[in-house]
């Protein structure tokens, strides 16, 4: 049966299209038929972290409208041929989503995909609403950070009550997703640590994605970090997330920092 | 030297401490404020609609309270009951 997954965090800039695009691109190198849909009208980008910006023709918005049939709005990705994308529009005003049209496109999704990774504008409001609800399961991305943290809780309040299954009296099966880790900062005290996180926001951990330039390095290329070197860090962390959103029982693993020059050199009393 | 060198150091970086607790306090302050209005809304009709089941209520005389300390919240439920309540009631029983 199809799932629909919305990434979300309140907070922008925290990694809600980074993982969308890393999570959905390791699903479906598991052999999982995938679609990503970008809710962020308006400031569309996970056509870019994906490298199918110049593919775009029709859009989220055009196909809630009727103007496009959903076939040909959906891009699938020429590396991965079990990864599709539905584009958010870059023009069209936010408004034109309505509740209805997203119920409808999402159930069509449903149909065609075993998962729909819906990425989340940032923020509570309307778009940010629309993203999650529908969703069966919920990415909460979180930086081990105050104000992070603090807008996930409200996130979190949100998906307890303003999404389908909230008001059908079910749950939305939440899992709370860290990333930019920095273990060196984490274990000198500069950081939240996992555990700080968790314990405020009662939430079940699915992965911890360490800070690196794999990523960064990645969306320059328009290439899934996964897809881009299956083998850094960050890609290994995706990819476990991705087995237990699955179902998988994975052994959480810590990102460990590599110790710098000056670090060695002082051995642990630096630590 | 060495030491009081790393103490400085260690105390000027160890700020995950603080931003623990600012957030533990600040959020449990938030969810408390989300929650609030409603459930004290709710609680108000209930309570209304039990009590005039037995006894006629003005429903401007029932107040409920939430008073939110740092280990224990306190529910406060003030009914006033209009003079010969209890005169009724004993004869009902």
């Amino acid at each position: 049966m199809a799932k629909v997954l919305v990434v979300t965090s309140g907070k922008g800039g925290v990694g809600k299209t980074t993982s969308t695009a890393a999570l959905g691109a390791a699903l479906a190198q598991a052999g999982e038929k995938v679609v990503v849909v970008d809710f962020d009208v308006g400031l569309r980008n996970l056509d870019l972290v994906l490298g199918a910006e110049r593919r775009v023709v029709f859009d989220l918005i055009n196909v809630v409208q009727g103007v496009a049939k959903l076939q040909q709005a959906l891009i699938r990705d020429k590396r991965l041929e079990n990864l599709w994308l539905l584009p958010a529009s870059q023009t069209r005003d936010k408004d034109a989503l309505t509740d209805e049209g997203v119920g409808r496109v999402i159930a069509e999704l449903r149909e065609k995909f075993d998962w729909i990774l819906c990425d989340s504008p940032a923020g509570i409001e309307r778009g940010a609403w629309l993203a999650m609800r529908y969703a069966d399961e919920a990415v909460i991305v979180t930086n081990p950070e105050v104000s992070s943290v603090r807008d996930s809780d409200r996130i979190i309040g949100m998906l307890d009550s303003k999404t389908v299954k909230a008001e059908k009296g079910e749950q939305v099966k939440k899992h709370v997703l860290i990333t930019r880790y920095d273990s060196g900062r984490a274990a000198r005290g500069e950081m939240l640590s996992i555990d700080d996180v968790l314990e405020i926001l009662a939430t079940p951990l699915l992965g911890i994605i360490p800070e690196s330039q794999d990523v960064l390095r990645a969306s320059n290329v328009g290439s899934p970090v996964t897809l881009n070197n299956a083998s850094s860090a960050p890609a290994r962390a995706y990819t476990d997330a991705a087995r237990r959103l699955k179902g998988e029982t994975v052994t959480m693993e810590v990102p460990v920092a590599r110790k710098g020059f000056m670090e060695r050199l002082l051995g642990r009393r630096a630590a | 030297m060495s030491m009081n060198l790393l103490r400085l150091l260690s105390r000027r970086t160890a700020s995950a401490p603080v931003a623990r607790e600012r957030l533990q306090i600040l959020l449990a302050h938030e969810r408390g404020m989300l929650g609030q209005s409603d459930l004290l809304g709710v609680l108000r009709e209930e309570i209304l609609a039990v009590v005039s089941r037995h006894v006629t209520l003005d429903p401007d005389k029932v107040i409920v309270r939430m008073d939110r300390g740092k280990s224990v919240s306190t529910l406060e439920v003030d009914i006033e009951v209009p003079n010969g309540f209890d005169k009724r009631m004993a004869a009902v029983g």
